[in-house]
């Protein structure tokens, strides 16, 4: 009863419930990663109401031009991610694989952009802790923010490595012949969690660069 | 494939024997086994913390260690038990054993990850391991801050990481579940055929996936604040200790259900398999199993009536915590109705449902008295609290682990312990956790608090009655060690239905089951539970295959 086909795994019956179970296993992975971020973006959220002026403060001192620029450059490589997937499912190992690499080079210049605002923002002495100062109005909740902002887009940072690293795989695995039109499923689930990784930025950007701009 | 009557049959224990095919298997019901080993390893440990705190408090000024020992102690046992024990008991030893058995699948759906699970939390349990010999940690098991942060002299990053790093086996094992329950049902397995062990297995899960990532976030936290000094919890960088209490119970309160839902799964199934009667009122106990894990979340409040949050806020989550009870009281009051007019066999794994069921509604019961706001604010931090979660935790769970481990021995090993020292261990047992826990309902509402080293001379008279039903536990939880090790070298052969139960695991499966689980796919086509009908045995499916025909073959996506 069990097909003797090499894409299909032993424990399921069918192509179609492999792939089910696959794409089902990824989004379920998401939930957990969307509560991840979750619990600091609703208590940055509650802060945010509470020392308005304070995040205000902050939020004008990170660079805005720059925020803009690394978000446009990131919905990019979600563009590349996603005709990549399509490549692989469409028997295209090669295109595949230079589509994942330039997504992968998008994803590397975003986070070089983010050093360099980190390194900014460590000259500033902006990293809370001892060291901490803070050039301008004096309110005690400017650090409050900026340990916020470390966190956030630190863990951020963290998951685009990874994405990284698993694009770097499967540009790999794509290329030695891994992936056809029956199993592609790699290729999709790497997509959705670089995709996820991207609208975290969606929501990090208003949230830490668009603090008290409309007046 | 394999001949199930023939006496050189493979199943999936003597299918290999060295360590490396135990240790690079990826059959569910192996991991299973390795999971069952680690997980009485770290029971053991865990025991062992606590007879040392039981003992240490025979006398008023404590007889075995100063106070910064002592913390240690309590701490220790609390990580241990919580996140070595009770989270990851019931579903990785009994869920994934049974899920794909019960569902009528080859294995789960991701058996490599599943395989990943047990080794991250082997790494996870030998860093606190390790944690615990260099010195120990101090905070208690919920890690509360500013202590944490910023005082504690312990190994408060080591332990964080064991936790941190267990917490992924978790989630993993619960997306397992997940998407196995969704995707992997035999033709004919409706999600209202199914057993009520998956449902509940299923409202784990998700709990597993939802609320894990937060307490992996809130470790994180403290991590970066003892590392490197950002301070979200630290009010002299404008940070909230308050905000690790509302973080940390968001995960905490609903992992009790993590902890308490796969046992209520494992008593519906020993009360219909030992009363021979179909579960009364089956959606009711599906559904109280989803209510619950979504309630759940809704809760975590009543930790902390007295930590300064608003009196409208306390008054939300007190009326939400009675919400959550009735669910449960409606699991209850279902398996009770269940026993009426059954068929009742007092076998060992249903002493334990039956004690899980006494000692679980003592234990939620308590838990109401502790949602009203005013009598929490009399009992906070006393005995009355640790009795209370232990009547859930140890009353409940425990019992249910150990419910399972009797009630499908026969099933995992293909052998049967002595029914008799298995009755007379469960009796011990329940009345080793009375003696134990009762008094410190007492010594809590007389005013004892919790976590100290010593205690008033008046409180001494029950700290000894407790201190001696904990020796009494303990004895009762070493029988059922020796008996069942003895099963497996002198035990008879249990065959394949010892408790004439129904289930697919049970009509459909060997004992030992083969490494594929079934010879062939069985086709359903009747309600879980049964009882109406004789038992099948495993080349009867042919009658049923051909007399009725599954409503909806197709009903799996």
């Amino acid at each position: 009863m069990h097909a003797n086909n090499p894409n299909l795994k032993h424990q399921f019956s069918t192509l179609e419930q492999q792939h089910h179970s696959y794409v089902a296993g990824m989004w379920v992975f998401l939930a957990t990663e969307i509560l991840l971020f979750g619990g600091i973006m609703v208590s940055y959220t509650v802060y945010r109401f509470q020392y308005y002026e304070a995040f205000t403060a902050g939020s004008h001192d990170i660079s805005l031009p720059l925020g803009t620029v690394m978000t446009a450059i990131l919905l990019t490589s979600s563009l590349f991610m996603a005709l990549s997937v399509r490549a692989s499912q469409l028997n295209q190992p090669k295109l595949c694989a230079l589509l994942l690499a330039i997504t992968i080079i998008l994803g590397l210049i975003f986070l070089g952009m983010k050093a360099f605002e980190y390194y900014d923002e460590f000259h500033k002495h902006h990293f809370p802790g001892r060291h901490f100062a803070f050039h301008g109005v004096h309110l005690t909740h400017v650090a409050l923010f900026f340990s916020f902002y470390f966190v956030m887009t630190g863990l951020h940072a963290i998951h685009m490595m990874i994405g990284i690293f698993l694009l770097a795989l499967m540009a790999v695995l794509s290329l030695r012949g891994h992936f056809n039109s029956e199993r592609y499923e790699p290729v999709e689930m790497a997509g959705l969690y670089w995709h996820f990784v991207d609208i975290v930025w969606i929501f990090l950007f208003p949230l830490l660069y668009l603090v008290g701009t409309a007046q | 494939m394999n001949d199930h009557t023939s006496a050189g049959r493979v199943d999936y224990l003597n299918n290999g024997y060295g360590l490396k095919s135990w240790l690079t298997t990826t059959d569910h019901k192996r991991i299973a086994v390795l999971y069952l080993i680690s997980i009485t390893l770290f029971f053991v440990l865990g025991g062992v913390f606590a007879t040392l705190i039981r003992i240490h408090l025979i006398s008023p000024r404590g007889v075995l260690f100063g106070p910064s020992i002592y913390n240690r102690m309590f701490s220790m046992h609390g990580i241990i038990m919580v996140w070595f024990f009770l989270i990851p008991s019931i579903p990785t030893v009994f869920g994934n054993f049974l899920l794909p058995l019960m569902i009528g699948a080859r294995d789960l759906a991701f058996p490599r990850l599943n395989l990943a699970s047990w080794y991250i939390y082997v790494v996870g349990g030998l860093i606190t391991i390790v944690m615990a010999i260099l010195g120990g940690v101090d905070t208690g098991w919920t890690f509360y801050t500013p202590f944490s942060s910023m005082f504690s002299n312990s190994y408060v990053l080591l332990t964080a990481a064991g936790v941190f790093i267990v917490g992924f086996s978790s989630i993993f094992t619960g997306i397992n579940f997940i998407v196995t329950t969704h995707t992997m049902r035999a033709p004919g397995m409706t999600w209202f055929r199914l057993p009520l062990f998956v449902w509940s297995n299923y409202a784990t899960a998700l709990i597993l996936v939802l609320a894990t990532p937060v307490l992996a976030v809130v470790l994180l936290l403290i991590a970066a604040e003892r590392g490197l000094g950002i301070g979200i919890f630290d009010p002299s960088l404008g940070g909230d200790p308050l905000l690790f209490q509302h973080l940390f119970w968001f995960y905490s309160h609903p992992a009790v259900y993590i902890m308490i839902l796969p046992g209520m799964g494992v008593v519906s199934e020993v009360i219909t398999a030992f009363s021979h009667r179909s579960v009364f009122g089956y959606s009711f106990v599906a559904f109280a199993s989803m209510a619950i894990a979504l309630i759940g979340f809704f809760v975590w409040g009543h930790h902390m009536f007295v930590a300064g949050m608003s009196m409208y806020a306390g008054l939300v989550f007190s009326l939400l915590s009675y919400l959550v009870a009735v669910p449960s009281a409606v699991k209850v009051f279902n398996w009770t109705a269940t026993l009426y007019k059954g068929r009742i066999n007092f076998e060992a794994p249903f002493i334990y449902s039956i004690g899980f069921i006494g000692l679980f509604t003592m234990g939620g019961m308590t838990g109401l008295f502790l949602a009203a706001l005013p009598v929490d604010v009399h009992v906070t931090d006393t005995y009355f609290i640790v009795a209370h979660f232990h009547y859930i935790m140890v009353g409940g769970m425990v019992m249910a682990y150990m419910a399972a481990l009797h009630f499908w021995w026969p099933k995992m090993t293909g052998r049967m312990y002595n029914r008799p020292l298995a009755v007379i261990a469960a009796l011990t047992i329940f009345l080793g956790f009375n003696l134990t826990f009762f008094p410190q309902f007492i010594l809590g509402y007389l005013g004892m608090p919790r976590r100290y080293a010593t205690y008033s001379p008046e409180f001494q008279m029950l700290n000894v009655l407790s201190s001696a039903g904990a020796s009494i536990l303990a004895v009762g939880y070493v029988m059922p060690l020796l008996y069942l090790f003895w099963s497996l070298a002198k035990g008879k052969s249990a065959g394949q239905n010892p408790w004439d139960a129904r289930g697919l695991e049970w009509e459909f499966a060997d004992s030992p089951p083969i490494p594929d689980n079934f010879a062939r796919t069985p086709v359903i086509s009747w309600h879980a539970y049964p009882y109406d009908r004789p038992a099948l045995t495993i080349g009867q499916e042919d009658l049923f295959d051909s007399t009725l025909k599954p409503e909806s073959p197709d009903a799996r996506h």
